[in-house]
């Protein structure tokens, strides 16, 4: 098997991948309301459109302000779980660990309706709030994941070094071990700002009468007209994306770098 | 200064450490030597408090260190991965040591400066700390340490990790440290030569116990067993008996050298499972060449095996009367002949460099 | 030594120190995980009353959810989409791993695992939208064949059944079939691989036997990865499997929101669940068995 076949089953494969987001920016700026080739001229009134739709401000507002949240719960949830889980041994120690990623195996859907019948057994109104409670607990397997590696890279050796000269558990952490780990955390809060933007069952679930931008899209794609709308905002969704992992990956190489330690390729 | 007092340690089921009794002293250069897995970095480590002890007690200036915590002990650590903090710069990690009290900046930097003086690192203050080749490492390791001025310096293995030209460089490097600072260094390694170079006084530990303590000279000519013979320098072992031992003295016979009185002090140690032998160092034997007059005492022996070396000749040779060879190491000495083998050869001894294990 | 002194020893332990650490996070798994898990499972036993349920412990809703002729059918619907989805992307995704580990120097590596996961990082939803776009009745393959004059109708089996499903999930879940098994084959020491050519095997043969019992542990990764939560996907069956292509999701929630019948739909979940489980745990077996390789 030559590289030659490879290369070229590798580019029908990119192809196959990117092809339905190739047409997000074709129909964006296409000067139609149907989706359908051929295309029309070139036009930018989807997004003066997107801009103004009221409900979609709100629901871009609900997801942030759900997506910070979540990402800011779920990795510090996942800095406590990875520390114990790469530095002590402790009793049930692969129960704990097993049932903590377990929302990594199940069906997103599974998760919502457990929560659903939880919440709504004691009689807690569905908000935001719950919506994020659900989001913290699937992304935060991936704030572990990410951030066991960044505490297993850091030699322990460091730490008793600063405890030698004289600091105190929370000051070694504080001087040592976070600037250290810090670029597994920024990485951490990307990936689970990013799960939760775009989560859409345990938010459809889960949010009561507040619109969040998932639902928002489901809810417009029954209106042929929304649909180039909704080709902008998607492909400005895409845009942003994209933007956000290559500060992540930015940020990484710089974490390296200022560390001198090596590139093993990707975060992922 | 610092006193074992019966230590043990226990790791679950595994006896680490199994009753630990010495006592170091205060501007000593001491090193704990041993094979892997001895204890001896675990007894370091009991020193600086990362480990517990399971009994016993380990003080340090008659003040037990019972419940006191790494952080608040008059010890500072040489860590074996050298522990320089790679987001910090040269400067920062060496005056790391002294954040908490809060000097003024000028009085930190010129403290610093004369740390990185001392260990030959002037001029590295802003270098950034993950850019240093493994030597320039440790200096910054031992700055970073010494500033502090603590009582004792604990150094884990220090010159393992450098390669043989920059490890002769650094053992004179420490030696000459240790002399100029005037406190105790404990050094863990487990290279006798490294010990053997440095120290004022090695404890020598197999398996959790002290085999021997001494200084170096005491551990090379009179090692208390077999043991510590073999781990310090190489020795010869010929079968021998103890006849009669009286007042100070010890009648021997020994294999090769036949009928001998010995001191006292040439048997210090217990019996050991491995039957008695005499025991003596390759260069306490001498070959004599045509010409030389013994010095002491003179057997015959047969040339076995000839090493050359470039400034030393290994001969290994057997003594009449005995079954097999032993090793005998020669200066060379320009123009003067390589025996062959299968020669025979007068070689001279005295009876004074011969250990007898029990 | 006191109780007191006893509690204060332990607390200093590893163990002690480790149990601490873990508690925000492992008292959260177990308050918003564990219990309502349990929760369900306990729904499944009971009886749907009308606005409420009734505590009689029943079978009842697991004969209901394997009898129904509907609610089997899509079990075992959900279960064979699963696995022709899990099938298809790990085929289609070994040779382009392959070709990455293998084919790509070093330095360019990130680069390609970059661009091969670029489109999982946006919106999944739209992306599903957009597979109902390219596949619909007027949609983009059909006006292009249409236009190209291959075909003279426009095709109406690619969309709103079980194939738009499967094509849609494969795109999906690709990314996640890929990494593993190139994270497995980056992990095989090359000079195995040179060995066995030394000693005169053919390429192919070095492949056979030596490439690939290496990376089956990536492969085994990557068949759960795809396999597990393809089975309880909803927004694909639900925006592109039509009426044929409803899977075990939506029926999940047709229960739950608009049917409000707690326990069919949690017995309907957990036997989804045990499906899943079984399999998996058949699936991990049977490779443990035949490779004897390492998990």
């Amino acid at each position: 098997m030559k590289g030659g076949w490879f290369k070229v089953y590798a580019i029908g494969y990119l192809l196959f991948l990117y092809a339905p987001i190739i047409l997000l920016p074709m129909f964006a700026f296409n000067d139609a309301t149907v989706i359908a080739f051929p295309l029309s001229g070139f036009s930018t009134r989807w997004f003066s459109a997107m801009l103004e739709e009221p409900t979609l401000r709100i629901a871009v507002k609900n997801s942030l302000f759900i997506a910070v949240t979540s990402s800011v719960l779920a990795t510090t949830l996942g800095i406590f779980a990875a520390r114990a889980s790469t530095r002590y041994r402790f009793p049930m120690k692969t129960g704990l660990m097993g049932l903590i990623m377990l929302p990594l195996v199940l069906p997103e859907i599974i998760v919502a309706v457990s929560l659903l019948v939880v919440l709504l057994g004691l009689g807690i109104n569905l908000s935001l709030w719950t919506v994020i409670l659900g989001h913290v607990l699937i992304c935060t397997p991936f704030c572990i994941a990410i951030l066991s590696s960044a505490f297993q890279s850091l030699d322990q050796s460091l730490e008793e070094a600063a405890y030698d000269l004289g600091e105190s558990a929370a000051s070694t952490f504080r001087l040592i071990i976070l600037p250290l780990v810090m670029p597994g955390i920024i990485s951490s809060l990307l990936i689970s700002f990013t799960i939760s933007l775009d989560e859409f069952i345990i938010a459809f679930f889960l949010a009561g009468t507040e619109p969040t931008l998932p639902v928002y899209i489901f809810s417009q794609f029954r209106f042929p007209a929304a649909v180039p709308v909704i080709m902008a905002l998607g492909t400005v969704l895409v845009c942003l994306s994209i933007l956000l992992l290559t500060i992540a990956e930015y940020f990484r190489r710089r974490g390296i770098a200022k560390s001198g330690g090596k590139d093993t390729g990707g975060f992922l | 200064m610092i006193a074992f007092q019966d230590v043990h340690k226990y790791y679950g089921e595994y006896h680490a450490l199994r009753g630990i009794t010495a006592t170091i002293r205060a501007g000593e250069f001491f090193s704990l030597l041993g094979p892997s897995g001895c204890g001896k970095t675990t007894l370091l480590r009991t020193i600086a408090g990362f480990e517990g002890i399971s009994s016993g007690a380990v003080m340090i200036d008659g003040r037990n260190m019972a419940g006191v915590p790494a952080n608040q002990r008059p010890t500072n650590m040489v860590f074996q991965s050298y522990a320089i903090f790679p987001h910090l710069s040269v400067g920062e990690n060496v005056g790391f040591g002294l954040r908490k009290a809060r000097l003024p900046k000028a009085e930190l930097a010129a403290k610093v400066a004369e740390a990185l003086d001392m260990v030959g690192l002037d001029g590295y203050g802003d270098r950034a700390a993950h850019a240093l080749s493994g030597g320039q490492r440790q200096r910054v390791a031992l700055a970073r340490a010494l500033i502090l001025k603590p009582k004792v310096l604990l150094l884990d293995e220090p010159l393992s990790a450098l390669d043989k030209k920059m490890r002769e460089q650094m053992q004179v490097e420490l030696i000459r440290l240790q002399r100029q600072v005037g406190i105790t260094f404990i050094l863990v390694t487990h290279d006798q030569e490294e010990a053997l170079v440095m120290s004022d006084r090695i404890a020598v530990m197999f398996e959790g116990e002290i085999a021997q303590l001494a200084d170096p000279e005491t551990l090379y000519r009179r090692p208390n067993s077999r043991k510590v013979a073999n781990f310090i320098g190489t020795m010869n072992f010929l079968p021998a008996k103890i006849l009669s031992e009286t007042g100070g003295k010890i009648e021997i016979e020994a294999q090769g050298f036949g009928q001998l009185t010995l001191e006292a002090e040439q048997a210090p140690g217990a019996a050991s499972g491995d039957g008695a032998a005499v025991g003596f160092r390759p260069e306490t034997l001498t070959i004599l060449f045509e010409g030389q007059t013994a010095t002491d005492r003179e057997s015959m022996a047969t040339i076995e095996e000839v090493v050359y070396y470039g400034d030393m000749t290994y001969y290994d040779v057997r003594l009449d009367g005995t079954e097999k060879p032993i090793r005998i190491s020669m200066r060379n000495v320009f123009g003067r002949p390589v025996l062959e083998i299968g020669e025979r050869t007068r070689v001279t001894w005295s009876s004074g460099a011969l250990v007898m294990f029990r | 030594m006191s109780a007191g002194q006893r509690w204060r020893n332990w607390r200093q332990t590893e163990a002690a120190n480790g149990l601490l650490m873990v508690s925000p996070t492992a008292i959260y798994a177990i308050l918003m995980l564990a219990a309502p898990l349990g929760t369900i499972l306990l729904y499944s036993f009971l009886t749907d009353g009308y606005l409420k349920i009734i505590r009689d412990f029943t079978m009842s809703n697991y004969v209901e959810a394997w009898t129904n002729e509907l609610y089997r059918t899509v079990m075992l619907r959900s279960l064979g989409v699963s696995m022709t989805v899990t099938f298809v992307t790990v085929l289609l995704a070994f040779p382009i791993a392959y070709f990455v580990s293998f084919h790509v120097e070093a330095s360019k590596k990130s680069l390609w695992l970059f661009l091969i996961t670029i489109p999982f990082w946006t919106s999944y939803l739209i992306r599903v939208f957009l597979w109902k776009v390219i596949l619909g009745y007027n949609g983009v393959v059909n006006s292009s064949l249409l236009g190209i004059g291959i075909i003279d109708q426009p095709l109406d089996f690619i969309l709103y059944n079980v194939n738009s499903v499967v094509i849609t999930l494969a795109h999906a879940y690709a990314p996640f079939a890929i990494l593993p098994i190139f994270v497995a084959l980056e992990k095989i020491d090359r000079s195995l691989l040179e060995a066995g050519q030394d000693l005169g095997e053919s390429k192919f043969r070095t492949f056979l036997r030596v490439t690939l019992p290496l990376a089956m542990p990536g492969v085994i990764a990557s068949v759960l990865i795809v396999f597990i939560p393809t089975i309880g996907d909803y927004v694909t069956p639900q925006l592109v499997g039509g009426p044929e292509g409803r899977m075990v999701a939506n029926l999940i929630q047709l229960q739950y929101l608009k049917l409000d019948n707690y326990p069919l739909g949690s017995a309907i979940a957990v036997s989804a669940m045990a499906i899943v489980t079984l399999v998996s745990v058949i699936f991990v077996g049977l490779n443990r068995r035949y490779l004897k390789g390492p998990k």
